[in-house]
């Protein structure tokens, strides 16, 4: 059994008394994948920001291969030196693709690569449109994100975050916010990267996705992971009842 | 009984080229240091020091809260004399109106930059670029978009306001017009006169600003 590229141990998120990650672990080894689900506000897309350095956490610890990070009191305990390159080592994709909406496809992907790790604009053109190629977008290189479908743009989000060459990809609900019949172009995108034997985090509301490309599911409730373990067992026989109240609900996308 | 006009009171070549002169490059060179400056003061309203907030806030509130021509006065008479130094009058005159715009435009930047959707903050934090490097690439660029209708609109306000120059001996169109006036004694022909002259000045600005913002209007351009 090889080692664990991700470990996160007990972490918690507090706002004021609100509780928003109460007491989370999760590991997940390299090249595999793991899908958090759960209802809105049970904290799964708080604990990726949290994972992303987006937010601080209150208290707990964070390794990505040989990067560790603590935090206490709301604040980074150690690991300063390496929470730069904790966070270099992931790249996220958001429910509400963020592109920047003043730049053509191309330079949403090329622009991190550029300032960020130093590529010459040609360079990180190249290995844009390589990218691009990549989710079947070369055609759209010179459009705007305003021009592209949410799909499309989502699928340049995907693009523009490999283009960091990060081992961990994280998805925030990628999926939610597309017209169901774009949904499954982002999906299949993402199917190929786990196949392809990249680590990859997704938060999702999909869940045939999830049981059909996750190594691991997490069940998030209230904060806390309620259940985990093999996609396949955990829905086929939930040990809690909010689990299997919450799979009942999504029946219909199960089936399908 | 009927006006005369008489618009040969108007004809002095000379003196209103002068004037137009110096109305433009007080126009531009206030309008341009004015927005520069606001442009810095803006982004000290936004940074994380919070020195710089109150003391930029506390500039604002004041520059926005006194008359342009109270401020044109006071630099012109006071500041030089405050500080015990020798200003040359033509710089003592612009600074007052140079401040003033810088207020309003911080105010402008300010909001502008506040505008922009926190993803893309979170969009750049995820990538590892800094702040500044966010700054630069990402949000600066669609605020200034963003916010090209109310700096043009201050711009204008901007212009039409070195007529208030006049009260301290700057010879602009607005002074041209009052000495012509107690030249000949026709304010209606010369005043009516110099306000044909702002429009001409004005109005082409403003519809090319208003051009060049609907080219990058990358919103619309499906």
């Amino acid at each position: 059994m090889s080692v664990n590229f991700i470990e996160v141990r007990s972490l918690r998120k507090t706002y004021g008394t609100t509780v928003a990650v109460d007491d989370v672990s999760l590991t997940l080894e390299e090249g595999r994948t793991a899908a958090i689900i759960g209802s809105s506000g049970c904290g799964k897309s708080t604990f990726l920001r949290c994972l992303n350095l987006l937010e601080t956490p209150t208290e707990g610890s964070m390794r990505i291969g040989g990067d560790t990070v603590t935090f206490a009191n709301d604040k980074m305990a150690s690991g300063e030196d390496q929470a730069l390159r904790f966070r270099k080592s992931m790249a996220m994709v958001f429910q509400s693709f963020d592109l920047f909406p003043h730049m053509t496809a191309l330079r949403n992907v090329s622009l991190a690569p550029t300032i960020v790790n130093g590529l010459k604009r040609e360079e990180a053109e190249g290995l844009a449109l390589k990218l691009l190629e990549r989710v079947d977008l070369r055609h759209k290189a010179d459009a705007y994100p305003g021009q592209l479908s949410g799909g499309q743009a989502q699928r340049v989000a995907i693009a523009r975050a490999l283009a960091m060459n990060p081992r961990v990809l994280l998805f925030d609900e990628a999926t939610s916010a597309l017209d169901p019949e774009l949904v499954g172009e982002v999906l299949a995108v993402i199917k190929d990267l786990a196949k392809e034997g990249r680590t990859l985090l997704v938060v999702t509301h999909e869940l045939a996705f999830a049981r059909d490309v996750a190594d691991t599911l997490y069940f998030f409730d209230q904060g806390r992971v309620l259940e985990s373990g093999k996609p396949q067992e955990l829905m086929s026989n939930p040990q809690t009842e909010r689990l299997r109240a919450f799979l009942k609900r999504f029946q219909g996308p199960l089936n399908s | 009984m009927s006006y005369e006009f008489d618009w040969s009171a108007v004809w002095d070549p000379s003196a209103w080229m002068t004037a137009i002169g110096v109305t433009v490059a007080y126009g531009v060179a206030t309008t341009v240091a004015g927005l520069l400056l606001g442009l810095i003061l803006g982004l000290l309203l936004v940074s994380r020091i919070w020195i710089a907030r109150r003391a930029v806030s506390l500039f604002i509130g004041v520059f926005r809260c006194t008359p342009a021509l109270i401020q044109i006065v006071w630099f012109y008479y006071a500041f030089p004399m405050a500080l015990n130094i020798n200003m040359p009058a033509w710089l003592a005159a612009g600074c007052g109106l140079t401040l003033y715009m810088a207020a309003f435009s911080a105010e402008i930047f300010r909001g502008g930059i506040q505008s922009i959707e926190k993803g893309q903050w979170n969009a750049c934090r995820s990538l590892c670029m800094s702040h500044w490097q966010t700054m630069y690439h990402v949000i600066l660029p669609q605020t200034f978009r963003r916010m090209t209708p109310a700096i043009v609109n201050q711009s204008i306000i901007q212009f039409k306001n070195t007529s208030l120059l006049s009260v301290v001996a700057v010879h602009d169109i607005m002074f041209t017009a009052s000495a012509l006036t107690s030249e000949t004694y026709r304010p209606l022909e010369v005043f009516t006169f110099a306000a044909l002259l702002y429009i001409i000045l004005i109005w082409p600005m403003a519809s090319i600003a208003h051009q060049v913002e609907r080219r990058f209007d990358y919103r619309s351009s499906r």
